[in-house]
């Protein structure tokens, strides 16, 4: 409870400077001409930083974990995408892991009725985590119409497919309705599930928060407080072309939706939104269980302590004689 | 620890910095100037006062709302007439308020909304004047 | 067995999952009787040259540590996090979104929040961010992150031996985080400053020196051997040989110890003997390697290394062609997924073939150890093996997947083939409980010891009632499982949990149905009880 109300302090904190920043017209520059470089280099240092920091520790054993019949008789149908026995199989497995999040589809809830445990299938976690995953990545990727220009046609052709019900104007984005519902349910799931609320820390609750805060301030720039697209345009391109211009008359809540940005780009390599690089990395997913048919090498496998045969047999030779048992010496 | 494995991790990352600097190559780091937008019509050059419907600022950020009410107003409600902040009374049309100035609109509504990829509805219903002359 | 402390079923279904009111890392470890495991006797540490042997039990205000225990520890904690990607990965990308928490047989029977693997990782995490990121060592607990106390080293005691290492949890985890890795290399801390369990340490210690977990020597293996040999020439008419330490012989045959030592897994074993004998197999077992479990998994990698490098040594001291591996789960683990790397490569060692059938075993070439059900389930299906399923009409089985052989293998079609064609009354339990979503036992990786059997019964109720409701629904009467641990523990949690259902190995079940050349008829089944129906 304790770092649920932490961290929405932190959250209003941070707003408020952030609302601090829009009002105070000195700070402009900085804001958009130094944050944004400094913001960027760190998202890219710091991801790199964290994926080379967990690379150099070496991989020792081959520990897939199976969830389907492994390769062994040829006459037993195998399941090559659960339990990969070669790279093709793992490309597969890991791409269903990432894209379609594989392994939370499985989840189940458990409760006792009747004096038992009864499961029951539990795909709320998993619906509304795709949902929201799916919807941040074509939100970032519908920005670039910002950043880029000639406009690349597949960006027009998402942002075509994504507001294709034309609801409103401008265009209500699917994926703006599905990132509130996706985020509101992970969010109340956290607070209001007794056992999720127990696991929570700060960083759980603070990032949601802040990607919230991102994305009202986006939809309440879009559809409440419009902002001129064309100074915003000419804003992100001069950070693109290396000579960002501080615009004129830009709306407090677009100011607001910068900062959060940023703090988010911040926040991302330091915090545990970093599984978004690590889940490529781990063992259990990333490795073929074919540890009978081909050698894994552990790089500092070194000698151990064994007790011999030769040793074994000193203590045991007259039992073993006794017993009639064939020794090497007699 | 000569046998540790780099390759796979040095792809992924390679493929992840292309991937995040797309604006930055994709560019090829030229500058586009913002697209200048033409006022130059015969009819905006007869106006003694160049002021639309409403003040330059208010249409640039919200002229899509506003023809929103407009249009709105003018199927459900039937109002032809509005009447803008200082008093002003213009008809309710696109083709024959905003277009009557904005003769040119591949100079300036199209300028615009192909720089920053909108795609309004408006002319999959409403023709263009001159358009169908051509 | 002492069921004294432990409450009846009854009461012991009432689970509360509701947290308690206090914050984790406020809520210290009560040690209450039954949920725990004695301490590892000084002699086992010593003999495995382990550090700090003493007197002291888990229960005690003062655990006699070293001085320097916590720089121990830590100093352990950085060697870990740069020797293992996984270590260090599943201490930073978790994002606590809780799909593993009730996926935990530990927690679904005890609703100790503590037992939800997330939880249990984060008694870890908590420390290593205290000492290994910036982020903990600045903000403390707003980063989760707490000091290495004597309370979190009691935390970390309980609840790492409150964990079977299953791997149910990393099926489930969106990230693939893997319990059981994050409890090895507790247990490994543990280890360093004398924290151990006598449950693992003395079967380890047994092991090293004798050659299996029970402490069996020679003349006791082979005598217990012959004992068997002599159960089925009373049942089948039929002499079976006992080959062991025999030089010369194409296949070497390991099992674990259990399976020689007590019912029900000698029945398993006498099924080995009978089938290898019907073959005409020219194998051995041996004494020396005379155990293929690994109780090592349960304190350190180095420790599997040192018990497993037995098998090798034997295989080529012997010089057999290649190894074949009897039932067992955690055993497995080692063979498919440690053994090759640690040991190997056995390039002493041909690549297997069954002489019998002449199949190739491709998936085994490299590490050329074989399990049971694969080398049975081909002999069954190229018609080498004469069954009369008949023979196990008395038995209405249903099929426990032992956790290793499942989540660390994939062994799910071999041994239901084998049962298939040896069983007409054969009922799958829940989907949800089998496979790799099965349920423990509740009493792997060293936890199946007797002072600990309120966690067993506790950790153990999700299967039990799996099996309860086909007992109900189908009159199932036998439980079947690969895996020698199993056979043991699965036993007193059916009496238990669900009396009347007794536990068989997958080759007891064979060994009924097998016919053998000149066999007597046959009136009773390998325990002696009789027949029905044909």
């Amino acid at each position: 409870m304790k770092n649920l109300l932490i961290s929405i302090l932190a959250f209003f904190i941070l707003a408020l400077l952030a609302l601090g920043i829009g009002l105070n017209h000195s700070l402009a520059y900085v804001l958009i001409v130094i944050v944004p470089y400094a913001a960027f280099a760190i998202l890219l240092t710091g991801f790199v930083y964290r994926i080379i920091k967990w690379g150099s520790a070496p991989v020792p054993f081959r520990i897939p974990s199976t969830c389907g019949q492994g390769k062994s008789l040829p006459w037993i149908k195998t399941n090559p995408v659960e339990n990969p026995s070669g790279a093709w199989g793992v490309i597969g497995r890991m791409a269903q892991e990432i894209f379609l999040f594989r392994s939370l589809f499985r989840n189940t809830d458990v409760a006792i009725v009747d004096e038992r445990p009864v499961y029951g299938s539990a795909k709320w976690l998993w619906f509304c985590g795709l949902l929201f995953h799916w919807s941040f990545a074509i939100i970032v990727l519908r920005h670039l119409r910002f950043f880029v220009e000639p406009i690349a046609p597949w960006i027009g052709a998402l942002s075509a497919l994504d507001g294709f019900f034309e609801i409103g104007i401008p265009t209500l984005y699917l994926s703006d309705a599905a990132i509130l519902v996706g985020l509101t349910f992970l969010f109340l799931r956290r607070v209001v599930v007794p056992q999720v609320r127990y696991i929570s820390l700060f960083t759980d609750y603070f990032s949601l928060l802040l990607i919230a805060g991102v994305v009202t301030t986006g939809l309440l720039t879009r559809h409440f407080f419009p902002a001129d697209l064309n100074a915003a345009k000419t804003l992100a391109m001069g950070w693109v072309t290396f000579s960002p211009v501080v615009p004129q008359g830009i709306s407090l809540v677009f100011y607001m939706h910068l900062c959060f940005v940023f703090v988010l780009l911040v926040w991302f390599p330091a915090s545990k939104l970093m599984h978004a690089g690590g889940i490529f990395l781990s063992p259990t997913r990333n490795l073929a269980s074919n540890n009978r048919g081909k050698r894994h090498v552990n790089p500092w496998n070194a000698p151990v302590k064994v007790h011999t045969y030769e040793e074994y047999e000193d203590e045991f030779r007259d039992k073993m004689k006794a017993s009639g048992l064939p020794v090497e010496k007699e | 620890m000569k046998k540790h494995q780099w390759g796979m991790i040095a792809l992924g990352l390679v493929i992840f910095i292309i991937v995040v600097t797309f604006p930055f190559w994709y560019g090829k780091g030229k500058t586009s100037p913002p697209p200048q937008l033409s006022l130059d019509t015969p009819a905006i050059a007869q106006l003694k006062e160049k002021r639309c419907v409403e003040d330059t600022s208010f249409m640039r950020e919200s002229h899509m709302k506003f023809l929103g009410t407009w249009r709105d107003g003018a199927i459900r409600e039937g109002k032809r007439l509005h009447t803008a902040r200082d008093g002003r009374v213009f008809e309710v049309s696109l083709s024959g308020t905003c277009l009557k100035c904005h003769s040119n609109k591949e100079q300036f509504c199209d300028r615009c909304h192909n720089y920053l990829g909108a795609k309004p509805s408006c002319f999959s219903c409403h023709n263009i004047p001159g358009e169908a002359k051509k | 067995m002492s069921f004294a402390k432990i409450p009846k079923p009854d009461q012991l279904i009432k689970i509360r999952y509701a947290p308690p009111e206090t914050a984790w890392m406020d809520t210290s470890v009560d040690f209450r009787p039954g949920t725990w495991s004695y301490s590892g006797a000084a002699k086992n540490l010593t003999y495995l040259d382990l550090p700090n042997p003493r007197a002291w039990q888990p229960a005690d205000e003062d655990w006699k540590l070293p001085d320097n225990w916590q720089a121990i520890i830590l100093e352990g904690m950085k060697e870990r996090l740069e020797k293992y990607r996984s270590f260090r990965l599943f201490m930073d990308v978790c994002v606590r979104c809780g799909a593993c928490a009730d996926k935990c047989h530990f927690y679904i029977g005890s609703g100790d929040p503590k037992n939800m693997p997330v939880l249990r990782a984060e008694l870890l995490r908590s420390v290593y961010r205290r000492y290994f990121t910036t982020s903990g060592k600045r903000f403390g607990r707003l980063a989760g992150a707490r000091d290495l106390t004597v309370d979190v080293l009691k935390e970390w005691f309980y609840y790492f031996y409150q964990c079977t290492e299953c791997r149910r949890c990393s099926v489930f985890c969106p990230f693939g985080i893997d319990q059981a890795e994050i409890t090895m290399m507790g247990r490994e801390l543990l280890n360093l400053v004398g924290c151990n369990i006598n449950w693992v340490i003395e079967p380890a210690a047994n092991c090293f020196r004798t050659g299996n977990h029970l402490g069996i020597q020679p003349g006791g293996i082979k005598d217990m051997l012959e004992f068997m040999a002599d159960d089925i020439e009373d049942r089948t008419g039929i002499r079976v040989n006992v080959p062991i330490n025999k030089k010369g012989a194409d296949i070497l045959f390991v099992t674990p110890s259990g399976d020689y030592f007590a019912d029900p897994g000698t029945f398993t074993c006498m099924g080995y003997l009978m089938l290898f004998h019907e073959i005409g197999l020219n194998y051995t077992f041996s004494t020396y390697a005379s155990e293929g479990g690994n109780f090592g998994l349960f304190t350190s990698a180095e420790m599997v290394k040192r018990l497993n490098a037995k098998i090798y040594a034997e295989a080529k001291r012997l010089g057999v062609k290649w190894i074949l591996g009897g039932e067992c789960g955690h055993m497995w683990r080692v063979i498919h997924q440690y053994m090759g790397t640690m040991n190997g490569p056995a390039d002493f060692l041909q690549e297997p073939v069954s002489p019998i059938t002449g199949t190739r075993f491709e998936n085994a070439r490299s590490t050329k150890m074989v399990h049971i059900t694969e080398f049975t389930a081909d002999l069954i299906r190229n018609g080498k093996l004469k069954l009369d399923p008949q023979r196990n009409d008395h038995i209405r089985l249903t099929f426990h997947d032992s956790c290793n052989p499942a989540r660390a293998m994939g062994l799910f079609e071999e041994p239901r083939y084998i049962i298939q064609k040896t069983c007409n009354h054969f009922f799958e339990m829940a989907g949800d409980t089998i496979r790799e979503k099965t349920l423990c036992c509740g009493a792997g990786a060293g936890l199946g010891n007797d002072e600990n059997m309120e966690t067993r019964m506790r950790g153990g109720m999700p299967r039990a009632m799996a099996v309860k409701k086909v007992v109900e629904r189908h009159d199932v009467n036998r439980l079947g499982c690969i895996c020698a641990i199993d056979r043991a523990t699965l036993t007193s949690l059916m009496d238990y949990w669900v009396p009347g259902v007794t536990v068989m190995g997958v080759h007891e079940l064979l060994a009924n149905a097998l016919v053998m050349t000149g066999e007597k008829e046959r009136t009773t089944d390998l325990r002696g009880e009789p027949l029905v129906g044909c």
